[in-house]
């Protein structure tokens, strides 16, 4: 039987909760008996390859790629895990929240003490994904089935959590490993 | 209080009480911790955050305020109170700006560990995001961030009745209600003193003292390791 496949990303994240599933250490090789990776910034294959049993998000919704990629997520896997703070609640990037975007975007390009821009532009190539009003968490925007919190969830969290899922076992986590920071 | 002894149920336990308590008073008395926020100890009772709710003989009612009487039946560690107490602490969250991950409170903060005691992972309603809170950094030794605030008054009624100086009010009403300082005045306008019990009760990081920041490391604070109510869990007889 073909090993069930977990994928990963991170939307506006810091890439400090795919730092703590690193962490698990030695277990990853453990893990990779468990499952096979499909797309993720661990193994790097950019596209789904198909159907895929655990998705990990890390990192809430800050522009219109986030919720494409999020999108498509929640499409390919039959179990989505929001990871870490910034996926539960915007985390730190949603500190721009309570600030109209405009003002944000004139802060960081135009008026900002540090800011050297002689062409005072603000950059909008097409390539560049829009930025939403402001930042979403993902259960705001997809249906998501865990959450897994912390800045970065402990590794400890995350392991337990993925072999409760892979081994269909109830997920219930002690009260040292749900955790906001 | 009178030395009349009552005898009345908790969660199918017959427990003793004098009268004059309160359901928390006596329920604390025996071990039998009820989740609460703006209740604090040597603080007048206020019934503000609703999370003590019990059901007294089939009602709902603040164990902070009711009265213990003989006979009666309390519910308290129930499946569906503990679900009410889930809605009051998500809506605590969703509605204010609380940043754990960055906050000095964190560790020791009363909101997060009810949550973590009650096993919240996510909020279930959608953030609020409030732009209207502002930080008053004025004063050489406190802080006040209003993007913290649960409004559970503890500051209110510490500036009142322990340092009898009236520093912090609750002014408007709704969703418009929030902490004022001394009609509008700034923290430094003020008597205010980093000693001062206001400064101590706040559970939240609204309320804090400055260059003392981050001081404990995690792992050692308050709520790493034992959740909220265990050391009144701890007097279970």
């Amino acid at each position: 039987m073909a090993k069930p496949k977990i994928a990963t990303t991170s939307l506006a994240g810091c890439f400090g909760c795919h730092m703590s599933i690193l962490d698990i250490d030695e277990r990853i090789l453990q893990l990779a008996e468990l499952v096979d990776f499909d797309k993720s910034p661990i193994n790097d294959i950019k596209e789904f390859t198909g159907e895929v049993l655990v998705g990990i998000v890390e990192g809430g919704c800050a522009n219109e790629e986030n919720v494409r990629v999020l999108q498509e997520f929640r499409k390919h896997c039959k179990i989505l895990i929001s990871l870490g703070d910034c996926a539960i609640s915007g985390g730190l990037p949603a500190m721009r929240n309570t600030i109209p975007l405009q003002e944000c975007l004139d802060e960081a390009y135009l008026n900002g003490p540090s800011v050297h821009n002689v062409a005072r532009r603000i950059p909008n190539d097409p390539e560049i994904p829009l930025l939403l009003d402001k930042v979403y968490p993902c259960h705001e925007v997809v249906k998501i089935d865990y959450h897994l919190p912390g800045c970065p969830p402990p590794a400890d969290t995350i392991w337990q959590a993925l072999v409760a899922l892979l081994t269909d076992k109830p997920l219930d986590l002690p009260y040292e490993l749900i955790k906001y920071d | 209080m009178t030395d009349k002894t009552i005898t009345f149920e908790i969660d199918g336990v017959e427990v003793q009480a004098k009268e004059g308590q309160t359901i928390m008073q006596a329920a604390d008395a025996v071990g039998k911790y009820i989740p609460r926020l703006c209740a604090f100890e040597g603080l007048p009772a206020f019934g503000s955050c609703r999370l003590c709710t019990v059901k007294v003989n089939g009602r709902f009612q603040a164990a902070c305020i009711h009265p213990v009487a003989e006979g009666i039946t309390v519910e308290n560690d129930t499946e569906e109170l503990l679900e009410f107490r889930r809605n009051i602490v998500d809506m605590l969250f969703v509605e204010g700006n609380h940043f754990c991950m960055f906050c000095e409170k964190s560790g020791n903060c009363e909101l997060q560990a009810m949550a973590y005691r009650l096993g919240i992972t996510a909020p279930k309603y959608p953030y609020m995001f409030p732009a209207d809170r502002n930080i008053d950094g004025s004063h050489k030794d406190v802080f006040i961030d209003h993007n913290r605030c649960i409004l559970c008054g503890r500051c209110v009624r510490a500036s009142k009745d322990l340092d009898g100086k009236n520093v912090f009010q609750f002014v408007g009403r709704g969703p418009q209600k929030r902490i004022a300082i001394n009609a509008q005045a700034k923290l430094s306008d003020t008597d205010l003193d980093v000693t001062d019990q206001a400064v101590q009760v706040c559970p939240v990081g609204a309320i804090l003292t400055k260059h003392v920041g981050y001081a404990t490391p995690v792992g050692q604070r308050k709520y790493d390791h034992q959740p909220i109510g265990s050391d009144i869990e701890a007097n279970n007889k």
